[in-house]
């Protein structure tokens, strides 16, 4: 019996007939429910929805209230909390940012000002230079220079503010949690399964308890940041200490190392490299999270970016997000510096004075101190001077203006055809297939790809939707990530191919991907908006664009490194290029395909809750009303909605790229 | 005091699997076939070593025969599944961590394989290393790691890195770091085993030297036959876990215990190891010329075929047997 049905479900028959058969339900299910008189077939009862989120909501309004560890409450430790992180950042954006003040209201009085911009450009420029090179504080010190000239810089210092503070903290409890994990194991497999889970779940679900937690304001944002940028480092610590030579870990212990020595003076000092790597992700994704991190109260670059995009203020919206991009790139290339230089620290240092030895710092500081007494009579000095500041907003805004006035019936054009054409059609689809049989569906995938654990999972994932009355936004979900996923992977994958088969397009592609990925993904909306005004359409733009990469590089990778044997046998058999091609390295490449199709699905998920600022009717969106009114119970269930969409898709591809793998001997069973 | 028994290990048991324990104490003695129908993965059965004071003492066999196991678990650094191990009367495995780390600090040293030189210091942090991971002040830790540096012969490359060194020099600061803490008992993982056979040998000379200023007792791991011949006092042969003689070189040659060990002493030069008086025979005889008794064959093998009656074999001043061409060239002749 159970063989028959897995010949069955291995006929491409079977799951055409199951298509046409689900489009023929989908049809004709409002008539089929009237019949039976049964309307919950196609539409979820009201009164059957658990009320998780009320759950929630009061579980935390609880934890607020009434919770106490015996010595303290919830909210006393919450607070002690905020207060630890807020004090150094206080200081820190008073020294870069607002100056010392004393007094309250009107009568406050600036005791210091803030390092003035020379300084902090003299600054940045010894340390890139004290790090690597000249070259290095040149890249640096052009990239500070353009936050002053463009009007920048003060929105920029309140986001390095955020960073500084940000960094040490996640870098810190990385550490931790990863040197804990290494010697427990158990440990270990929890922590790995949390992180697991968080990949998942989009950033903004977490926002809302916090938002609930610590209210809003910089600390908020700066406790989502480190939760947001500490993962990486957790796994690079633990993978930083597994890779140490065993022998060297074996000569700590016949050394008589404790515990505490082996840790830090023999693994972590042994395996800095894998550290550092881990350090500069938790920069990098800080410095990601710096818009959404202003939905709840963070200021600076990316609160600027954010009150853009609410004003429809293309121009402003970019020159932030370029300044974002400036800041990104010279902080990463600082850290990426230092993080070589630890490793090389046999530099022969020759001995000359004291004064020479150190004539970075002395000449930092004498910058540093000449501005700030010199400041008071010369101001441009303290500020870089507003006249000379320009701005290249009015340019991307007549652009796009241009655009849209010369061009308004073209891109309306595209909009529709594929809005009627393409869009609208799968949507209606989804929305329209009961519950009750997609939820079948998705079971009888997860039997064929993965076995009974996973029909069980996505059994038990697609239920929980639709018992927490989040069933239509889910289909909506699906349908927008699905519909942007399609597009990706078929402007993606011949992208990939071409970079694989032709050395010279393979660079531009690869130059066009890495500038992709390191934007931000806010910006990505504002162009598309203004071009596309709100919706849908523009959603799936934007989508497209963010998810684009990963579908073009696995493709890339996949295709270009098919076993040169392999390609040479073909070869011999007389196969043309176009058939070594289509016969022999695409086959071969499909297991990495699907993990870039795979990962491209990832990136679509993230993105829709980013996309709900464009007016979608998605879970993205009901995670940002949810954070609008700090609705805990709604913010998790949705999010939660999203993250086992994103656990069911992972899942099921990965199980079929896994059984691909299998087949053509790549991988052991 | 040479001669005392300094460290011996009994019925090591390493057997690697769930519920190993349990096994062992079920069946003390399990046969090869038992333990593999058991789902478990034999690596140490049953050694018994005792160790002297001041010797050198090899322990010999190819890859996977489990002597890399047996030195860890030695030194514990592989907790044995069964076994006691006693340094000086102090039974190993049955004190605490903290008495462990203590004589890990004071007693024990370990030469690696790799070198498993640390990355980030440079090589007078490195000898140092193991005497501030005791306490002891930097400054002081030094002026040891100074001493030794010198002692291996890298005075000069105090201030280089590691990996500005080359494999040998490398395993000379190996050296050098496990000496600094003047331990007791040396472990030595397979020493040389990652170095050019032009440098393996001064590195084995340089290591015979070393001994005979620092007189160690030393555990000694390799894979080369020849290497255990030429440095040990006593050599263990190690096959599948068991150990399956523990002899001098001379008397593993002339009496292998099986077919495996004499496979080994085929391709060594017996005329270096054997000693006269080990292949002479007791019949006195009366000749000019006499030889001792304990030099190796091919130090006296001219002197002998050059002459072409018996010589008299001599040990303190006494007549203790003879010894003629003939016995010569058979032994030299037999050797590849």
């Amino acid at each position: 019996m159970m063989k028959t049905f897995n010949t069955i479900m291995n006929s491409i028959w079977f799951w055409i007939g199951l298509f046409i058969l689900t489009y023929i339900i989908a049809m004709d299910a409002k008539n089929i429910a009237e019949y039976l008189n049964a309307p919950w077939l196609t539409k979820y009862p009201k009164d059957w929805i658990f009320p998780t989120k009320t759950y929630i909501s009061s579980f935390m309004n609880w934890l607020i209230e009434d919770a106490s560890f015996g010595l303290f409450t919830f909210t006393e430790f919450t607070r002690a909390i905020s207060w630890t992180i807020e004090q150094p950042y206080k200081f820190v954006l008073a020294l870069l940012s607002s100056g010392f003040t004393s007094g309250f209201g009107k009568n406050i009085v600036q005791i210091l000002p803030p390092l003035s911009w020379l300084g902090v450009l003299a600054f940045v420029i010894a340390l890139a230079h004290y790090a690597k090179s000249w070259f290095l504080a040149f890249i640096v010190g052009l990239s500070f220079l353009y936050l002053a000239v463009f009007g920048q810089w003060d929105s920029a210092m309140i986001t390095l503010a955020s960073v500084v503070i940000a960094v040490p903290i996640g870098v810190g409890l990385g550490l931790m949690f990863g040197i804990y994990a290494y010697y427990h194991p158990l440990f270990e497999k929890i922590l790995n399964a949390i992180l697991d889970l968080m990949q998942t779940i989009p950033i903004f679900a977490y926002l809302v308890p916090i938002l609930f937690m610590f209210g809003f304001g910089p600390v908020s944002a700066l406790i989502a940041t480190v939760i947001y940028a500490a993962p990486p480092m957790v796994r690079n610590t633990m993978l930083a200490l597994k890779s140490v030579d065993p022998e060297i870990k074996d000569f700590g212990i016949m050394t008589g190392c404790t515990r505490f020595q082996l840790t830090w003076r023999i693994l972590v000092p042994a395996s800095l490299n894998q550290i550092m790597v881990g350090t500069n992700q938790v920069i990098m994704l800080s410095l990601n999270m710096v818009i959404i991190a202003s939905m709840i109260g963070a200021g600076g670059l990316g609160f600027d970016v954010l009150s853009s995009l609410r004003r429809l203020d293309i121009g402003g919206g970019f020159e932030a997000g370029i300044a974002i991009v400036i800041l990104a790139i010279a902080i990463d290339r600082l850290s990426q510096a230092f993080a070589v230089r630890q490793v090389q620290i046999n530099k022969k240092h020759k001995d000359y004075g004291v004064l020479s030895r150190y004539k970075r710092t002395f000449i930092v500081i004498g910058i540093l101190l000449s501005a700030l007494i010199f400041g008071q009579f010369l101001p441009f000095l303290q500020d870089f001077p507003k006249a000379y500041e320009l701005s290249t907003g009015t340019f991307w805004s007549d652009l796009i203006k241009y655009l849209n006035i010369n061009y308004f019936d073209y891109f309306e054009a595209v909009k529709i055809f594929l809005l009627k054409g393409f869009m609208l059609p799968i949507k209606r689809f989804l929305l329209s297939v009961p519950w009750g049989w997609m939820i079948l569906i998705l079971t009888i995938l997860g039997w064929k790809f993965g076995g009974w654990k996973l029909a069980l999972l996505n059994l038990l994932m697609s239920l929980f939707i639709v018992i927490n009355g989040v069933w239509d936004k889910a289909m909506i979900t699906i349908y927008l990530c699905g519909a942007s996923v399609i597009i990706a992977a078929a402007i993606g994958l011949p992208l990939g191919i071409l970079a694989a088969v032709n050395d010279k397009a393979g660079k531009i592609i690869g130059v066009f991907i890495d500038t992709l990925q390191t934007l931000p993904s806010f910006v990505y909306l504002i162009p598309v908006v203004m071009l596309f005004r709100i919706g849908d359409f523009t959603a799936m733009i934007a989508i497209i664009l963010y998810a684009l990469v990963p579908a073009v590089r696995y493709t890339a990778h996949g295709v270009k490194n098919t076993n040169p044997e392999l390609i040479e046998a073909g070869i011999v058999s007389g196969a043309t290029k176009w058939q070594t091609l289509t016969k022999i390295r695409l086959p071969l490449a499909l297991p990495e395909i699907l993990l870039g199709i795979n990962q491209t699905i990832m990136l679509a998920l993230s993105m829709l809750v980013i996309t709900a600022l464009v007016g979608t009717r998605d879970l993205g969106q009901e995670v940002y009303i949810a954070l609008t009114k700090a609705d805990t119970g709604r913010g998790l269930v949705a999010g939660l909605a999203i993250a086992f969409i994103a656990i069911m898709a992972d899942r099921i591809i990965s199980a079929g790229a896994k059984k691909a793998r299998i087949r053509y001997g790549m991988e052991a069973e | 005091m040479l001669g005392s028994t300094k460290f011996v290990c009994k019925n090591i048991w390493k057997l690697f699997g769930p519920d190993a324990e349990k096994f062992l104490t079920k069946n003390p003695n399990p046969s090869l076939e038992e333990i593999k129908q058991a789902g478990l993965i034999p690596a140490v059965r049953d050694a018994n070593v005792e160790v002297e004071e001041g010797e050198i003492f090899v322990i010999m066999g190819l890859s996977g025969s489990g002597k890399s196991t047996l030195i860890r678990c030695m030194s514990r650094l592989i907790e044995p599944t069964h076994g006691e191990l006693m340094l000086d009367g102090v039974d190993l495995r049955n004190i605490s961590d903290k008495q462990m780390i203590e004589i890990r600090r004071h007693k024990l040293g370990m030469v690696f394989q790799h070198f498993a030189l640390l990355p980030h210091l440079n090589i007078l942090k490195n000898v140092a290393f193991p005497l501030t991971i005791q306490g002891v002040s930097v400054r002081e830790a030094e002026k040891r790691a100074e001493q030794v540096i010198e002692l291996v012969g890298l005075k000069g490359y105090n201030k280089s890195y590691p990996r500005e060194l080359s494999g040998g020099q490398q395993q000379r600061v190996g050296i050098a770091r496990s000496l600094a803490v003047e331990p007791e008992l040396w472990f030595l993982d397979e020493p040389f085993s990652a170095l050019d056979p032009l440098i393996r040998r001064e590195m084995q000379d340089e290591f015979l030297r070393l001994q005979a200023m620092l007189k160690k007792t030393i555990i000694f791991i390799t894979h080369d036959f020849d290497e255990a011949i030429r440095l040990a006092d006593r050599i263990a042969i190690m096959k599948d876990g068991k150990i399956i003689q523990i002899a001098t070189p001379e008397n593993l040659i002339l009496n292998p215990a099986d077919n495996y060990v004499e496979e080994f002493t085929k391709h060594v030069s017996r005329a270096k190891i054997l000693s006269v008086k080990s292949v002479m025979s007791s019949t006195l005889c009366d000749s000019e010329e006499e030889v001792d008794g304990s030099a190796k064959i091919v130090d006296v093998a001219e002197q002998i075929v050059a002459t072409k009656t018996p010589i008299r074999v001599v040990q303190n001043g006494q007549a203790i047997g003879s010894i003629d061409a003939k016995k010569i060239i058979e032994i030299l002749v037999k050797q590849v």
